[in-house]
């Protein structure tokens, strides 16, 4: 009898959720039934309400069960799930799955498909091809690509990508770095993690043709603390890579160098801020730089830096591979291509959805995420991590795109949605981001050091009901002072979601009782 | 999660293989804390030493990062996610029960990308999700 393939996500998401007992229990039944199986450990497909997500291969196709617990697991082998047999939790061919397939996935074409780190598996389904274009032609016409194709930067600034590269390019100096920023701190944001756990040569490549471009020998990927797992997975990856000459000396047998280390955060949230991911790389506290001097021209050890974003760096191959054409055909305005977005909170249907800028708010939290987890009204969406502003269901008919959301007084940032249902009080998460800004701030600048635990006591005196009214007053002047005063985004962006929620909720700051004074 | 007992020579040796790192500080502490669970005092003098750089210097760096403790490791190590997507799912309830039963055990922790599955608990190395009191009980030392 032949080996039946069997696909069950490592991912952290689905490991949380119980993905390895239930990997075990399969395991262990089918060797007491005599049954030959060979279980992969892939990375998610992203619709992580389903993990653990059990496939079968059958014939050409997938078919999907889940989400499994141990306890399903003799069950679904009565039901002869091995050969796509019927089952409550049958979600039939994976591919099929609407969620999945109305999806346009470049970026994440990969992803819970392969084995994370087989390189056979990697290169058959089209992995490398962006490199070995990059290889082929001249470091000017890679950067002319990447420009042409529009990709932004993933990581909230949404800089350009290939005028960052030219600048860096046009650097005179023997060192130069390409690092890859993976703090991917925000709430509600997990792209960055689900990529490098699913599809790490992905990433690789990326940074390959990234120091190819603009003669970096060096990469260094800075992945903080709380991602264990994908830590554990890029360092695998990198030494296959090394091993097949991905990387090294002579990568692909060019003759050209490039190699990939990984630095370790400890916890810092504003080390996601590019200069004090710098500093943090340096060893040094966390602090941010100010700029200029820009990291293109004097980043990392004060040699010209690359700084992008894992999905920036890892949409690179595909617009290499495809044609800069091909991937701005997607998207609106000037936000081209497509978005990794990520919904998360209180949401039935959370996790990722990759598809071309400009797809409606209300599309993305009724459509993919299907309203609450807790089944109640959806009364606010957090876009852009803890420093993206809060919309309510009034706004559901925003543009996600860039422009669209600055000129709603919010921002794109990651691509992170939040997902509350009526039981939040925004004037409490106006208090939370200024408590989290305290908590997280480098303390270089007052407005931001200072401000934000200033901030978090007004607010906490609008909530008491003293004073409301001169307050609030207060409060926007704060703000003000914060936005425009402030180094760097921690301190100059924590005044977007407390203003949003003020505009998008007033009702929140209205309601307490005054108190005599 | 075993930890060594903190030794100055086993420390050096530690150190070792990162003298010619540059910007050593940062992972030479979280070499330390790997290896003993925590960074000892006697330690700022010795890594200013080993690499040359001030005390305040790696005194600052210490003090900077949440990740990195002064005092060794208790029982368990629970890290309550109350970032933004896990408190839309009732991590702030969860954190105060948590405390009430495990107490100084448990920490403040913000996103392990687990957003979509929430509450996020980690517990001593492994990741938790839609965690409930009884779920981390099932996994505490």
């Amino acid at each position: 009898m032949s080996t039946i393939k069997i696909f069950i996500p490592r991912d952290s998401a689905a490991v949380s959720v119980g993905a390895d007992d239930v990997a075990l229990e399969i395991a262990r039944r089918a060797v007491a039934e005599n049954l030959s199986v060979e279980i992969i450990r892939n990375g998610t497909r992203g619709a992580l309400w389903l993990e653990p997500l059990v496939e079968v291969q059958v014939g050409a196709d997938r078919i999907g069960y889940g989400p499994v617990q141990v306890a399903d697991v003799a069950d679904l082998f009565k039901a002869k799930f091995l050969e796509g047999g019927a089952h409550q939790l049958c979600i039939n061919k994976v591919d099929e799955l609407p969620w999945l397939a109305e999806q346009d996935r470049i970026t994440f074409k990969r992803v819970g498909i392969i084995d994370p780190l087989s390189i056979v598996d990697y290169e058959s389904h089209g992995g490398l091809v962006g490199l070995r274009r990059a290889l082929a032609i001249s470091e000017k016409e890679i950067i002319a690509e990447v420009t042409e194709s529009g990709l932004r930067g993933r990581g909230g600034a949404g800089f350009p990508a290939g005028i960052k590269w030219k600048t860096v390019s046009e650097a005179s100096s023997e060192t130069k770095y390409i690092c890859c920023n993976a703090d991917e701190g925000d709430s509600g944001t997990f792209a960055d993690r689900i990529l490098m756990e699913g599809d790490p040569f992905t990433l690789i490549e990326g940074m390959t043709i990234a120091g190819i471009a603009v003669g970096a020998k060096e990469g260094i990927i800075y992945i903080r603390s709380e991602y264990p797992a994908a830590i554990a997975q890029m360092q695998a990856a990198i030494a296959i890579a090394q091993e097949f000459k991905l990387l090294g000396p002579n990568i692909l047998g060019s003759g050209r160098t490039f190699n990939v280390k990984i630095r370790i955060g400890a916890g810092s949230y504003v080390c996601g801020e590019e200069t004090a991911m710098l500093e943090s790389i340096e060893g040094k506290r966390g602090v941010v730089r100010s700029k200029p001097p820009l990291p293109a021209i004097s980043g990392l050890f004060g040699k010209p830096t690359v700084i992008n974003n894992v999905l920036t760096l890892s949409s690179v191959p595909a617009v290499l591979a495809d044609g800069a054409v091909s991937y701005k055909s997607r998207g609106v305005g000037r936000s081209l291509g497509t978005q990794i977005f990520q919904i998360a909170g209180n949401v039935k249907r959370g996790g990722i959805v990759e598809t071309g800028f400009g797809i409606t708010l209300e599309k993305l939290v009724m459509h993919y995420g299907g309203g609450t987890f807790s089944g109640k009204p959806v009364k606010a969406v957090q876009i852009g991590g803890p420093l993206g502003a809060y919309f309510a269901v009034k706004n559901f008919g925003i543009s996600m795109d860039y422009e669209s959301l600055i000129a709603a007084g919010g921002m794109l940032g990651h691509g992170g949605l939040v997902i509350f249902d009526e039981n939040v009080d925004l004037a409490v998460q106006a208090k939370f981001a200024m408590e989290f800004c305290a908590i997280e701030s480098c303390g270089k600048c007052t407005p931001c050091r200072l401000g934000s635990t200033r901030g978090a006591e007004t607010i906490q005196l609008i909530i008491d009901g003293h004073n409301p009214e001169s307050n609030k007053k207060l409060l926007l002047d704060l703000c003000e002072v914060m936005t425009d005063g402030s180094l760097c985004a921690m301190g100059g962006l924590t005044p977007m979601p407390v203003k949003s929620a003020m505009i998008n909720f007033p009702e929140d700051f209205d309601s307490r009782v005054e108190v005599a004074k | 999660m075993s930890t060594a007992t903190w030794s100055k020579d086993h420390a050096l040796a530690l150190l070792e293989p990162l003298r010619h790192e540059p910007g050593p500080v940062l992972i030479a502490l979280q070499a330390l804390q790997g290896e003993f669970g925590y960074v000892h005092v006697e330690a700022v003098a010795l890594v200013a030493t080993f690499f040359n750089v001030s005390r305040a210097d790696v005194h600052g760096v210490l003090t900077f990062y949440h990740d990195l403790r002064t005092t060794p490791p208790l029982a368990n190590a629970i890290h309550i996610c109350v970032a933004e997507a896990c408190q839309a799912v009732g991590s702030r309830d969860l954190e105060k029960a948590l405390k009430n039963q495990y107490k100084d055990q448990v920490t403040d922790a913000y996103c392990f990308g687990n957003c979509a599955l929430g509450p996020a608990v980690m517990v001593n190395g492994k990741l938790i999700g839609r965690a409930t009191a009884a779920k981390i009980a099932a996994v505490i030392r």
